[in-house]
């Protein structure tokens, strides 16, 4: 563990450096905390949803029980972008990861690490760390403002005691970490296989498709996360955590990496 | 303190090094010469735990290769072909990550030490990016030495220096050298070479020579010397072809070029000889061959590399 943190906060030291990237980071959960709670304060200023409820999903509307009109439509709207809470700790760390590997290849810089007693799972690890930690805390701070921020601007608390019940709870600081992980491990994966920092970018950012799909699944009223969609996924997260980290040190190839990269 | 054994790399169908058997002792400065692509840089990999042989083995000291991979990381220092520094960190930072994974126990301490000893204590807030070429290869240098090594590997420490950020890191090395450590230093640099070390491997994909550099000279050339005289006749070079100990005469102009292993002892005969010819001696001389002689001929001979 104790070579795995000096990696962590060699890759904080060197990518905060950088503060395009610290922006990247930031600019993300900020704009996706101040845009739903826009909408809260612009539906609670209107006394208006904008939206009827038959273009509220039927599978939703049966969820608003006990909620009525703009209560129901801002209930639907705000827990529309919830899901983004969850997408965050995803998209945030998978550029960084992607460039991990590769990156330090084409800097030249990988070498003198693998010349030194660390093993695989202790260089991977700090990396994985290092990009994923700081997405998971920028979200959860972008989380925590929106928690305030809806207990500000709903239209009543019942409204907000349903953005922030135990479900999403769950989703932000479980599911989330998790998703973050399992992106972060693709990323590492990626990036150690192939040779060039796009293309690891690029590929890697694939990542975030199934949560995307999530994400308009429930727009489109196809999917509603609910507690036992959220248990069922830190369940199988958990199971790919291990599976995929346990891949990204087998894909590994120093020996690939040092002789073949060019 | 390295020992291999017919040490192979092979990728794919390309071979690397074959079957490389040498011994370097403890202390010894030992140069590893050959050509671009020769596996000068492979087998200083796999000596260092990095890649895995084909075939063979390799011992540094009483670790074996591909057993002790972990441990010979631990015992040996490696100088990359490039310096591989983090350019954003500054140069105490780039220190402080290395000495953390060898596991250095007063890093702070040691750090300073080498930056010290290297003159980039004043630097050392400052981003290694920011740093000539001659400071980041020392900066590198000390990165390789943070944790003590028996061991230090060099790959090219001073190619794509300029004149005088090479001479500092020959210095430095000299330095090194008088601490009794253990290098095994590739180069191209064939006055650095025959300057710094004590024996010189020449390599291309095989070993074609090992000796001291003195050594190297005599056992492919033997000595040469010149007799110049006043007027030159072919019975002066056939009155010294009948010594055994002559290899060979030539004339030229008014000189004789002859090849023999002594002079020290050989010449007074020799010089007696053309006397009683009715020679007049003017003056004798030695011509004195470089490495750089003994190493292109060896490599010619040996014909082309085939991987790097």
């Amino acid at each position: 563990m104790h070579k795995t943190w000096v990696v962590t906060r060699k890759e904080w030291a060197e990518v905060f450096k950088n503060r395009f990237v610290l922006f990247t980071i930031a600019f993300l959960p900020l704009m996706l905390t101040a845009l739903p709670l826009g909408i809260l304060y612009g539906i609670r200023s209107s006394g208006d949803a904008g939206l009827s409820s038959t273009e509220i999903p039927s599978q939703f509307t049966q969820i608003c029980e006990g909620l009525v009109g703009e209560e129901c439509a801002q209930y639907y709207l705000v827990s529309t972008f919830m899901v983004l809470y969850m997408l965050m700790p995803l998209a945030i760390p998978v550029t960084i990861a992607a460039y991990s590997i590769v990156g330090e290849k084409a800097t030249r810089t990988l070498e003198p690490v693998l010349a030194t007693p660390i093993s695989t799972l202790q260089l991977l690890g700090g990396k994985a760390l290092a990009a994923s930690i700081p997405a998971i805390l920028v979200t959860w701070l972008g989380f925590g403002i929106f928690a305030i921020g809806v207990r500000l601007m709903s239209v009543n608390p019942a409204v907000a005691a349903r953005l922030l019940d135990p479900v999403w709870l769950v989703a932000v600081f479980i599911v989330g970490p998790l998703l973050a992980l399992a992106a972060v491990s693709v990323a590492v994966m990626v990036s150690s296989r192939v040779n060039d920092p796009r293309v690891a970018e690029q590929v890697s950012m694939l990542v975030i498709l199934p949560l995307l799909g999530l994400f308009f699944g429930q727009i489109a009223g196809l999917i509603y996360v609910n507690g036992r969609l959220i248990l069922l996924m830190a369940g199988v997260l958990v199971v790919a955590d291990v599976v995929l980290s346990f891949f990204a040190t087998q894909l590994f190839e120093r020996e690939t990496i040092l002789t073949r990269w060019k | 303190m390295i020992k291999t054994e017919k040490l192979t790399k092979r990728f794919g169908d390309k071979q690397a090094v074959d079957g490389l058997t040498l011994e370097v002792e403890s202390g010894e400065v030992f140069g590893f010469l050959g050509p671009n692509g020769a596996g000068k840089t492979t087998t200083i990999r796999m000596l260092a735990g990095l890649i895995a042989p084909t075939a063979g083995t390799a011992w540094i000291g009483d670790l074996t290769l591909g057993q002790q991979d972990d441990a010979i990381r631990s015992r040996v220092g490696i100088l990359t072909e490039s310096p591989g520094l983090y350019d954003r960190l500054g140069v105490a930072r780039n220190l402080e990550f290395f000495a953390a994974l060898y596991d250095v126990e007063d890093i702070p301490a040691q750090v300073e030490k080498y930056l010290r000893m290297l003159g980039l204590w004043d630097r050392r807030h400052d981003p290694a990016g920011t740093l000539s070429k001659g400071m980041r290869q020392k900066l590198a240098i000390a990165r390789a030495l943070l944790h003590e090594p028996a061991v230090l590997f060099l790959d090219e420490p001073t190619s794509a220096l300029d004149p005088e950020a090479a001479r500092l890191v020959r210095e430095f090395l000299s330095t090194l050298k008088h601490e009794g450590r253990t290098i095994f230093l590739c180069t191209h640099n064939l006055d650095e070479a025959d300057r710094l070390c004590d024996r010189i491997a020449v390599f291309n994909t095989r070993l074609l020579a090992l000796d001291t550099p003195t050594a190297l000279r005599r056992n492919l050339y033997g000595r040469t010397v010149v007799f110049h005289l006043s007027q030159i006749e072919p019975r002066f070079a056939r009155r010294l072809e009948d010594f055994d100990f002559v290899h060979g005469v030539q004339a030229m102009d008014n000189k004789l070029v002859v090849t023999l292993d002594s002079p020290e002892t050989q010449n007074p005969p020799l010089i007696r000889a053309l006397v009683e010819a009715g020679a007049d001696v003017q003056f004798v001389g030695e011509i004195r061959r470089t490495l750089e002689d003994v190493y292109l001929q060896l490599v010619e001979r040996s014909g082309s590399p085939e991987i790097a």
